[in-house]
């Protein structure tokens, strides 16, 4: 074991500091989270694209770098040193392109790869609906054959929880074309054009207060057969990609033990001061060992990156530990801060208010991107190999499917 | 970035799993568990001893390998998964550490040799009573190099031929080694939790005791010792969680209640997924503890701590739910699951429970925050 780099790894690292030292904004120009352009994110997207730094292990044959796992890592790692603009780019770069590089048609990848690779076009994914967020193959947004002959489809329908809709230039849909078959057998996915006028995008007012996600209603959409990526009836197998994409893409470990720490330094109990609480000092042992055993088990990942190994199925725990430890610790620190943890203001509560956000955006980290229970099930039927459960609606036609209404 | 153990350090643990599924099965694992008189697997032992393990991480100089503390991680992960029934942490983790950090070269040239060739036997011998141990709760004492007091349980007490045993001279803590083959020693074996694991009550009356370190220094070199010994120790409650978890897996996939296999509902699941969770969150912690000790970096008390508190959890954890899924039949001393269960509890008892170690864990951050 060793944590320092190889020689090549030096070298990449080197190379990658002295070009963000030269290009990127510089450290304490502009405080952290203040809010960036659009304009000033697609610049530094174009910036890393022209210096071979965006989407490091994209294929050369699409206009990528080629580059490796670890490269891609340790700019990461750098990248990070530095105020750099917000990026609405992930999703469209970690799950609808490489979606389309692996299934999509030869035109689509000509003209998609390349623009999105250098930030000129934002893609969001249209996935979840009112009826399903885990049960995604339980879509209901339906499209049909236009009647006109032209092979043109007709998309009607709802998704939600669509992150940058209102901001994205196009979308990946998977929606049910074949009511008749069962349901993983009848879906089928395409591109669209979020500019669309039959696209109507209205902002969730989430009970965090925020609105990062969106609704997102169709109401007679109409789509080229071109449009498809995969076969028809094949979206789920296609849209398993994207899926697996987002699982590894979400789930950092909080290090916030260390500002509970510190509020409870400074708090009385029944007992003293917080921090002497027994109770308390076990929690932060806790929270402390399931943080560390996040990032080592990412340091194991990237290890096996930097192998040219494939990652074992250990990185597949990260959010289903950090989601609910994010909970856990916001509630123990306003259980410190008593009475006053009701204040959310962060003119009066402690750190900002830290504790109190956290406390009310944890539910929806639980929840994107995988419930904590759908993440166990994953985990037992992938990793374990667990049976899947009994599944009343497998093979009956979908529209045959008991829906509850 | 390598974070992972070595090419040879992995064929050395594929080596170690195949000679214990040879020679450490639970057939011999019960022949320790069913058998009152017998405390250890003395044929094992003597089969671990020629591997050259014993001197896995002992100096050539003093007849071992001279390997690294990486060598004894894998070592220790696959005895833990196979459960073995002999005094190898007693010995290795307690005696043999406790030697490279505070010897001198006379015990050192004497000891190490005699570890490394399976001829001696170690135990470590620190508590008297229930409870946290402490300064305070130490009674036992040197007089004239003699030493006079009890100390229980000790791990291994009654096979060893050679203690560690914490006690005061001259009002001062330190620790001395006992040659327990030699007069003044009686010792009584105890029935505890895990008979596949032994431990005994020691009596020394004027027993003749050499100091190992500074006057003093005894709780601080138990302390160093403690903390070497709990990152091995994770790596055996890793091979054990890691071992209970596939035994789950296994009968989840086999059992079938209500028409279908048990691990084909929610609850198995879940609960099966909770258990590799917690594994790979300590197999990441224990990992750091490995490099801390095996570099020697300043960071070992903390990793040490947060590499057990990690392992405690995870074994306890993967050991209860492992029976519990088993239903009834795990519930008989047929099925080997409370094997599992029982070495749980040996392990995560035997140099302080978790809850210690959390405070100490805790400790240690306040002391880096500071700093």
């Amino acid at each position: 074991m060793d944590f320092n780099d190889t020689p090549e790894e030096a070298a990449y690292r080197a190379k990658a500091r002295a070009w963000l030292e030269a290009n990127a904004p510089a450290r304490g120009e502009r405080p952290r989270g203040e809010e960036f352009s659009m304009a000033e994110s697609k610049s530094w997207q174009a910036k890393k694209a022209d210096a071979g730094f965006a989407c490091i292990t994209w294929p050369k044959e699409w206009g990528g770098p080629g580059g490796q796992g670890w490269q891609s890592q340790i700019f990461g790692q750098e990248e990070a040193n530095y105020p750099t603009p917000g990026n609405p780019f992930t999703i469209g770069l970690g799950m609808c392109v490489p979606t389309i590089m692996t299934s999509g048609a030869e035109a689509d990848k000509q003209r998609f790869v390349g623009p999105a690779l250098r930030g000129e076009e934002i893609w969001c994914q249209l996935f979840s609906e009112p009826s399903g967020g885990s049960d995604v193959a339980g879509a209901r947004t339906r499209a049909v054959l236009a009647d006109d002959g032209s092979g043109d489809w007709i998309i009607n329908g709802q998704k939600v929880w669509t992150s940058g809709a209102q901001y994205s230039d196009f979308g990946i849909v998977i929606v049910r074309t074949d009511p008749n078959v069962p349901k993983h057998k009848g879906l089928t996915m395409f591109w669209i054009d979020m500019k669309d006028p039959a696209i109507d995008v209205r902002p969730i007012h989430q009970m965090s207060g925020a609105s990062g996600f969106n609704e997102v209603y169709f109401t007679d959409l109409r789509v080229k057969d071109s449009q498809r990526i995969g076969a028809v009836g094949d979206g789920w197998r296609v849209s398993i990609v994207t899926l697996m994409n987002e699982r590894n893409a979400i789930g950092g470990a909080s290090s916030q033990h260390r500002q509970v720490m510190d509020l409870a330094a400074n708090l009385a109990t029944l007992t003293g001061i917080g921090i002497k609480d027994a109770a308390l000092r076990e929690k932060i042992a806790d929270w402390y060992v399931q943080a560390e055993g996040l990032r080592f088990t990412r340091l194991r990942t990237q290890t096996a990156l930097s192998r040219g190994q494939t990652p074992g199925p250990e990185a597949s725990i990260g959010k289903v530990v950090s989601a609910p430890l994010m909970q856990d610790l916001a509630n123990t620190a306003l259980e410190l801060e008593d009475q006053y943890g009701i204040i959310s203001d962060p003119a009066y509560a402690p750190l900002s208010a830290m504790f109190q956000a956290a406390l009310l955006s944890a539910p929806g980290m639980r929840i994107a991107g995988g419930t904590d229970e759908i993440l166990r099930n994953i985990i037992a039927e992938r990793v374990l190999g667990l049976p899947q459960d009994v599944r009343l609606d497998k093979d009956v036609a979908f529209r045959d499917i008991p829906s509850g209404r | 970035m390598n974070f992972d153990f070595s090419d040879d350090q992995k064929h050395l643990k594929s080596e170690a799993r195949r000679f214990l599924a040879a020679h450490c099965t639970m057939t011999t694992v019960r022949g320790v568990l069913n058998d009152d008189a017998q405390s250890y697997d003395e044929t094992l032992w003597k089969a671990v001893a020629a591997q050259g393990w014993l001197g896995a991480a002992i100096p050539e100089e003093h007849g071992g390998l001279g390997l690294g503390r990486m060598e004894l991680c894998v070592i220790a992960e696959e005895l833990g998964r196979a459960l073995a029934p002999i005094p190898f942490a007693s010995t290795i983790y307690m005696l043999a550490e406790a030697l490279m950090i505070a010897g001198s070269d006379e015990q050192k040239a004497d000891l190490l040799p005699k570890i490394a060739a399976g001829e001696v036997i170690g135990c470590l011998a620190t508590v008297e009573g229930p409870g946290v141990l402490g300064a305070a709760v130490i009674k036992a004492s040197v007089e004239g190099g003699r030493l006079t007091g009890e100390k229980l349980p000790v791990s291994d007490g009654d096979i060893a031929t050679v203690a560690l045993v914490l006690a005061r001279e001259a009002g001062q803590i330190g620790l001395f080694l006992v040659d327990l083959t030699g007069p003044g020693v009686e010792r009584k074996t105890l029935k505890t939790l895990d008979p596949t694991r032994s431990a005994a009550k020691l009596t020394f009356k004027g027993a003749p005791a050499q100091r190992v370190g500074g006057a003093g220094e005894g709780l601080d070199i138990t302390q160093a010792v403690n903390d070497r010994a709990a990152v091995l120790l994770a790596f055996e409650q890793i091979g054990g969680a890691d071992r209970a978890l596939e035994m789950a897996k296994d009968y989840a996939l086999s059992r079938y209640a209500f028409g279908r296999p048990i691990g084909s509902y929610q609850a198995i699941k879940h609960k099966l997924a909770d258990i590799y969770i917690k594994n790979e969150l300590a197999r990441s912690n224990a990992y750091y503890g490995a490099w801390a000790l095996d570099t020697g970096a300043a960071e070992l008390p903390l990793a040490a701590a947060a590499a057990r508190v990690s392992a405690c959890e995870a074994s306890w954890f993967a050991a209860k739910e492992n029976l519990q899924t088993h239903g009834g039949i795990g519930f008989t001393w047929e099925m080997d699951c409370h094997l599992f269960y029982r070495r749980s509890q040996q392990l995560g008892l035997v140099v302080g429970a978790a809850k210690q170690w959390k405070e100490r864990l805790v400790s240690q951050l306040e002391r880096r925050n500071a700093a």
